[in-house]
């Protein structure tokens, strides 16, 4: 198996673990990874919010790439943001060939030229239905047995586009975990919006949303996610949250591929586990407990 | 001189309802069932409902659109977009207000705006985002000295961890810039 891989740039420093641990679990599972060269940012949430067009041009840079790279036709992209905004050119140019030669147009001041050859896949799509729980279950070395786990998957990997797992009640995640060896918490929460960029310019809001998400999650050991945003929405405020809910909220709260790399044997540090916000004492204690 | 006064008051209104007009023409087939607005996470803090807010688009009442809080609440989860009986593109017309409200630079968005702005700023220069430079001439932005304190302790938490990278970047790389000076021209010509 082999992927053209668009890591984005959270990944390169917020997000820093998950891409170690997207690496390091790909390289066990004998999927290979190549990187996009010189890819640029997708336009995140910003573009947008400014313009339609920029919105599309951003990623549309990056498919043309990938396209001229290699004859493979499959991007992996662990940021759900990112998947969403590759994803959107993918979908819209084609059904919409005005669209298609409008961003030509535009690619054409770099040279550059879509076909839409590629397909756009979100790394938890990959793993669920490209690897699946099977193979996962015969890699897994360090079983994490007993350890109650709340998979949370957000919206942008699920929705608008429903590709890969039901965009309301989303499972793939569930027989990952249960081929981990551990147990699936089972919630409401699991595609409830985290508030994406509200934690900073409406903290107010976003902090209520995280709130609902933390306090369904009691019970659960962690919270695994696959979506940096996610992740640190999730993990950064769990102070203040805890503060302003007079409750202690905190949970340890992990990327997908982190957990996953923990049962197959790879150290902590390969998974940089030293460098989420959320894992202290008590989520290592458990882990202790469970191996 | 007062049919050029009319002319220009005509004129005015115009293209002062053009880009509403292409959102009322995205959500012309709403029947205000409400579904946009039960679903939505972030309608606790919304001043107009959802389902009010495109009544609102339609009946093309700008003030009171661009007086509510209601369009730079919208968290892009497509919940909404998803529930839609009628499968109108609600998400999108979301965004296509936000779009007008960062196009007129409106003062009471001035937060998100400058949010967004400072973004795409730092990836104009670089290609992709440095998260220190973007978040620091955000709140420069901002102009509130107390703002940057909310952030203070994840900030350094950040940097100690090697998240973020506190090192000034040299110099521009400017990768982007046929781009966006094309996509500037295209939209200047809509």
């Amino acid at each position: 198996m082999r992927y053209l891989y668009y890591p984005g740039c959270s990944l390169e420093g917020t997000a820093l673990e998950y891409n170690l641990s997207t690496r390091s679990v790909m390289q066990d599972a004998g999927v290979e990874l190549v990187e996009i060269e010189d890819w640029t940012c997708c336009g995140a949430s910003a573009a947008e919010a400014t313009s339609d067009l920029l919105s599309l041009a951003l990623p549309a840079r990056n498919l043309a790439i990938a396209e001229k790279m290699d004859d493979v036709n499959n991007i992996l992209a662990p940021c759900s943001a990112c998947y969403l905004n590759l994803k959107k050119v993918e979908e819209k140019t084609r059904k919409d060939q005005k669209m298609m030669d409008t961003l030509n147009g535009i690619l054409a001041e770099e040279q550059l030229h879509l076909k839409g050859r590629v397909t756009v896949r979100h790394l938890l799509d990959v793993i669920a239905n490209d690897i699946g729980s099977q193979k996962i279950q015969c890699l897994v070395k360090q079983p994490l047995s007993d350890l109650i786990i709340a998979p949370y998957y957000g919206c942008q990997c699920l929705r608008p586009y429903s590709i890969f797992d039901d965009p309301e009640v989303p499972h793939s995640m569930e027989p990952i975990i249960e081929a981990l060896g551990a147990k699936v918490h089972h919630w409401g929460m699991a595609a409830r919006c985290c508030g994406a960029s509200h934690m900073n310019t409406k903290m107010e809001v976003g902090i209520e949303l995280v709130a609902n998400i933390l306090k369904d999650a009691r019970g659960a050991d962690a919270i695994v996610t696959v979506c940096p945003m996610c992740q640190m929405n999730l993990e950064a405020h769990q102070r203040k949250i805890s503060n302003v809910h007079h409750e202690d909220l905190n949970t340890a709260i992990l990327y997908l591929p982190q957990l996953m790399g923990l049962a197959l044997g790879i150290s902590e540090k390969e998974l940089g586990l030293n460098l989420n916000l959320s894992i202290g004492d008590r989520f290592h204690e458990k882990l202790q407990n469970a191996a | 001189m007062k049919i050029a006064t009319i002319l220009e008051a005509h004129y005015e209104a115009v293209s002062a309802s053009e880009p509403l007009a292409r959102i009322q023409e995205m959500i012309s087939a709403c029947i205000q069932c409400g579904t946009c607005s039960a679903s939505c996470p972030n309608a606790f803090a919304m001043d107009h409902t959802p389902r009010q807010l495109w009544r609102l688009v339609l009946l093309g009442q700008k003030d009171e659109i661009f007086h509510s809080k209601t369009f730079s609440l919208c968290s892009d989860c497509y919940i909404c977009t998803l529930r839609c009986p009628r499968g109108l593109p609600l998400t999108e017309a979301m965004d296509a207000l936000k779009q007008i409200a960062a196009g007129e630079n409106l003062a009471e968005y001035k937060h998100s705006i400058l949010f967004y702005k400072n973004f795409l700023r730092s990836v104009r220069r670089h290609g992709r985002v440095r998260e220190m430079e973007f978040m620091t001439n955000y709140f420069a932005a901002l102009k509130n000295p107390l703002r940057p304190f909310r952030f203070a302790s994840l900030g350094i938490k950040l940097i100690a961890k090697g998240k973020v990278s506190v090192n000034w970047p040299r110099k521009a790389r400017l990768p982007l810039e046929k781009i966006f000076q094309k996509v500037n021209e295209l939209e200047k010509h809509t």
